[in-house]
């Protein structure tokens, strides 16, 4: 008799049953929102605000969310992320200043199916040559949006846009920060983030929307990845030819992963907009995607764990260390050497935990004395 | 001006001028791309860091010149000799970067099977490393303390270089209405010969079956006794050979250079590739060539700030017509 | 020929099933079809034999709709398959294993078996995104059905495995199982006993017996006589691209024709 049973389909897998987990996620989330006002001694950075570096960290992490879609659910390898990351911010940026003078939450929206088209339009005919070609095409992509912004009076020119949109700002209550001196910690009522005021100075409340942003899309990567979607995905990823004679349209499963990447890139296009107080077309260049593509890696691809992981620490480290300023990119790329030669499979690959759970399936068996396993050659 | 209307006058009146320079400069792209499309025909693998085998040709062209005492007062035939000796020195300099790179950026990962992704992500890192090592050799040689023997060779490490003469160029014959001058003529015969020389080389020497029977089945070659870790190692040798030469004619050409130099080259030369068909060395040849021209006569119509966006515009439009490039190769299995 | 097809719940007609029309395909100048013709009867089990390089695989391929013939036509209840997409052949009721097995090695059996039957569900992403009621109900059935199969060829005990860990002989059935997923009228299975023992042969032709009994018609390509005598309702022989022989298992393994194709390759021969 299966052991499995029919599982309840309303929740994603991960977070059915057991009270103990939903508390313990509770209590993490809870300590991620507070994370900047704890100014904890050794993770905070010393050379630069923390509440800022958050704010990328989240940024980039929802960046790598959507890039796992294509990369690692898809198994299409993409080097021209950046554009749809470019075109995210370039929409709000037009919409809210530029040519318009949208309320920030509403350029949102239109940022999104934006990107979301051009993604399509890229996907069409680009994701019928197959492999390697797709990398070189993609990253011609995000040049191309690139060099239209730079080349482009309308968006701005090479000076690009200034004064993007905020989100509305209210102010409800405020929030003092810690501070620990000589081992004990105090609260600094003189060091205070105002809920909810989007400001030039404090980036915490901009952390606090991309932080919620990153929490919204994680779950629904979750249902989706469950899904039939999910699985379609997979078995593309795996061996295309036989995914189609297994009756998956693999075509159009393809450009389905390509759109919701852009998706989850336009909408953090927009969100890393809202702070930055300006945007300028070289600052979304093809290393730009590169690191797009390591933090994805990095982190083991097709684990959205493992490449969240690998977002924040490739916002995290060189900030962490900039006194190595100089250093950083040499840094990163024998970090990226030195990984790709020892741990190919990532920092967290995936499959752990199932092969883990089936283990200790197969040792329960042994220890209740059940019938052992049949044998088959 | 207005991106959309196209510049033809400007294109047919400097027509002879923008189509010899483009395939100048797609002589030197065609070169480049080889190192791209034989790694990739014999391993499936996007040689990123083969952008900083060329740069670092470049960088040796002008420490050569240095070293050999360029001033602006050379010229003439000590010049050439000046330029020739360089020529080998960036070869042997490229040929030399080109198999550090294999032996600690690549084999280790496929000896251990890992998965194609990774490769990459080590070839962007090597990538990284190659660039910003040239980009920190100040402080690099100040650490050693090396410093005052090689101030002008390090000196300004992030700054573009240039030669310290002004090459002189001498109008020729005449294209059309333009003169061809003598840099163009030795870029692009320099260029066709070396090409030349590789296709002989891969298409008669036991050597060369080597490198097609590795690209073609790697698991039936090496039961026919071929060596796969030579042949990689061969693989690129050659591409090194070719991108130190390439830097030569690009100096000749340029006259400048910069630690990541290397970048915007290499996409164009990876574009050019596949452009041609990737795998495919005579792909690569036409594929570069087809490139530099398109870029010169894009540039034209729409004006240079565009150039780089005509390549790509470029080669999505040539995937969409013949998915396997212009002169075609069936995926996975090169045509070396 | 005249021999009637095993009786099976349902359909026992002998209707055609598919119809392989005087099939030609020539790769350059070779001709690896020449003029083959025959048919699949519904509810039989058809074996398809024939000498190292006759074609069989070839044929195969005709007929699942992976090459198109140069001349002649396969009908698929009475439908032609031409220019249809291959995830189209396969919705239309036509499923097939893989000679060299290729599961999707990083997925669960379970899931491996799911993505075949995802073809009979038709909800989307927005479904899946707020777990529509309709959306539940195809995960459901679509669960419920892969854990069927995964126990009806005997591996239901391995469901959460990854395919890659499983046994040999748990990854061929596995390759069964997520073809029958597709819900198809005609399942082909390509060489699936290849690498078996004997007992393990003896499980699987049971196991074939078992599918056809659920309605299934069946296509297999086999090399070993034995089973393929044993199992099998007709057989249709090829050498050398053209059909040879055609016909029950008693009168194929006298004819003359096929014996001397098959020279020098002893009956008992375990390939």
């Amino acid at each position: 008799m299966s052991r499995l049973g029919l599982p309840t389909m309303t929740l994603p897998p991960q977070l059915r049953g057991r009270p103990a987990k939903a508390v313990g996620v509770a209590v993490l989330v809870l300590f991620l929102y507070a994370l900047p006002l704890l100014d904890l001694p050794i993770v905070t950075t010393p050379d630069s605000d923390f509440g800022g570096v958050l704010y990328t960290m989240a940024t980039y992490v929802l960046v790598a969310l959507g890039l796992n879609i294509v990369i690692g659910y898809a198994g299409l390898l993409d080097l021209g992320y950046v554009g749809f990351y470019a075109i995210g911010a370039y929409v709000t940026a037009v919409l809210g200043v530029q040519h318009g003078h949208w309320p920030y939450l509403l350029t949102i929206p239109v940022a999104v199916a934006v990107t979301m088209l051009s993604g399509v339009i890229l996907g069409a005919p680009t994701l019928r040559v197959r492999g390697d070609y797709l990398a070189i095409v993609t990253l011609g992509f995000g040049e191309i949006i690139r060099l239209s912004a730079k080349n482009s009076d309308w968006l701005g020119g090479a000076r690009g846009i200034q004064n993007v949109p905020k989100p509305p700002s209210v102010h409800l209550f405020d929030v003092p920060h810690l501070k620990w001196e000589n081992g004990t910690v105090l609260v600094d009522v003189t060091n205070k983030t105002q809920a909810f005021v989007f400001g030039f100075v404090d980036y915490v409340p901009y952390y606090w929307m991309a932080l919620t942003v990153v929490f919204i899309v994680l779950i629904a990567d979750m249902l989706i990845k469950s899904s039939r979607v999910g699985r379609a995905w997979e078995a593309t990823r795996e061996d295309e030819d036989v995914a189609e004679v297994m009756g998956v349209p693999t075509f159009r499963y393809k450009l389905l992963a390509f759109a919701m990447g852009a998706f989850v890139g336009g909408l953090s296009g927009s969100i890393s907009a809202a702070g930055a107080n300006f945007i300028y077309p070289d600052s979304y260049q093809i290393t730009v995607s590169v690191i797009f593509v390591a933090a994805v890696v990095i982190g083991g691809q097709g684990n959205r764990w493992g490449v969240m992981l690998g977002a924040a620490l490739v916002v995290y480290l060189p900030e962490r260390f900039r006194g190595l300023e100089e250093y950083r990119i040499l840094m990163f790329g024998i970090a990226l050497m030195l990984l790709a030669t020892f741990r190919p499979q990532g920092l967290l690959p995936p499959r752990v935990t199932r092969r883990a759970k089936a283990l200790e399936r197969d040792l329960e068996d042994l220890e209740t004395g059940e019938e052992p396993q049949e044998v088959t050659s | 001006m207005h991106p959309l209307a196209l510049n033809f006058d400007f294109l047919f009146s400097n027509f002879s001028q923008l189509t010899v320079t483009g395939l100048a400069l797609g002589a030197v792209y065609a070169m480049v791309a080889l190192g791209y499309t034989m790694v990739y025909g014999v391993l499936q693998l996007i040689n990123f860091a083969h952008s900083e085998v060329f740069m670092y040709g470049t960088f040796a062209t002008l420490w050569t010149v240095y070293f050999m005492g360029g001033t602006a007062r050379t010229s003439g035939f000590a010049l050439a000799r000046m330029l020739t000796v360089a020529m080998v020195i960036a070869m042997i300099v490229s040929a030399l970067v080109a198999l550090l790179l294999e032996r600690v950026a690549y084999r280790p990962l496929l000896k251990r099977n890992s998965p194609q992704l990774m490769a990459l992500i080590s070839a962007i890192g090597a990538s990284f490393v190659l660039s910003e090592t040239m980009g920190l050799r100040d402080n690099i040689t100040r650490w050693l303390g090396l410093n005052d023997n090689f101030s002008r060779y390090v000196s300004g490490a992030r700054d573009t270089r240039g030669l310290p003469m002004d090459i002189q160029t001498h109008q020729l014959f005449p294209i059309g209405n333009y003169h061809v001058t003598n840099i163009d003529l030795i870029v692009i015969c320099c260029a066709l010969l070396m090409m030349l020389l590789l296709d002989q080389f891969v298409r008669r020497s036991r050597l060369g079956r080597g490198i097609r029977a590795v690209a073609q089945d790697p698991e039936s070659a090496a039961l026919m006794g071929v060596n796969s870790t030579r042949v990689v190692q061969l693989t690129f040798l050659l591409g090194g050979l070719m991108a130190g030469a390439a830097a030569t004619l690009y100096m000749l050409r340029i006259g400048a250079t910069r630690f990541d130099a290397g970048f915007i080259l290499g996409v164009k030369a990876f574009t050019a590739a596949v452009m041609g068909g990737i795998g495919n060395l005579r792909g690569a040849l036409v594929g570069g060539l087809v490139l530099g021209v398109a870029e010169n006569w894009g540039s034209a119509l729409v004006g240079t700030q565009w150039k780089d966006v005509v390549a790509f515009v470029l080669l999505v439009v040539i995937l969409l017509f013949r998915p396997t490039g212009i002169l075609g190769e069936s995926l996975g299995k090169a045509r070396v | 020929m005249g021999q009637d097809v095993a009786a099976g719940p349902g359909e026992t007609t002998g209707r055609p099933m598919l119809e392989v029309d005087h099939v030609t395909l020539r790769f350059g100048g070779v001709a690896a079809l020449d003029d083959v013709s025959f048919e699949i009867r519904e509810g039989e089990i058809l074996g398809l034999i024939g000498p190292n390089g006759a074609g069989k695989t070839t044929c195969f391929n005709v007929m699942t709709g992976v090459y198109r013939p140069t001349r002649g036509e396969v009908r698929f209840r009475g439908r032609p398959l031409t220019r249809m997409k291959r995830f189209q052949i396969t919705r239309l009721g036509i499923a097939r294993t893989f000679q060299n097995i290729r599961l999707f090695k990083t997925m669960t059996a379970l899931d491996n078996v799911k993505v075949g039957g995802d073809t009979n569900s038709s909800v989307g992403l927005l479904n899946a995104l707020f777990r529509t009621p309709r959306q539940r109900r195809e995960e459901s059935e679509t669960h419920q059905r892969a854990m069927e199969l995964l126990e009806f060829v005997g591996i239901g005990r391995r469901a959460e495995e990854l395919a890659a860990n499983l046994s040999y002989g748990d990854q061929r059935r596995l390759e069964i199982a997520r073809a029958m997923a597709t819900n198809p009228k005609l399942l082909c299975l390509d060489e699936p006993a290849a690498g078996f023992n004997p007992a393990e042969k003896q499980r699987l032709m049971e196991l074939i017996r078992k599918v056809r009994d659920q309605g299934f018609t069946v296509l297999l390509i086999e090399h070993d006589m034995r089973l393929v005598m044993g199992v099998t309702d007709r057989i249709v022989v090829l050498e050398f691209g053209r059909k040879i022989a055609e016909g029950p298992p008693a009168e194929i393994r006298d004819d003359p024709a096929v014996i001397a194709a098959y020279l020098g390759v002893d009956e008992d021969d375990a390939s």
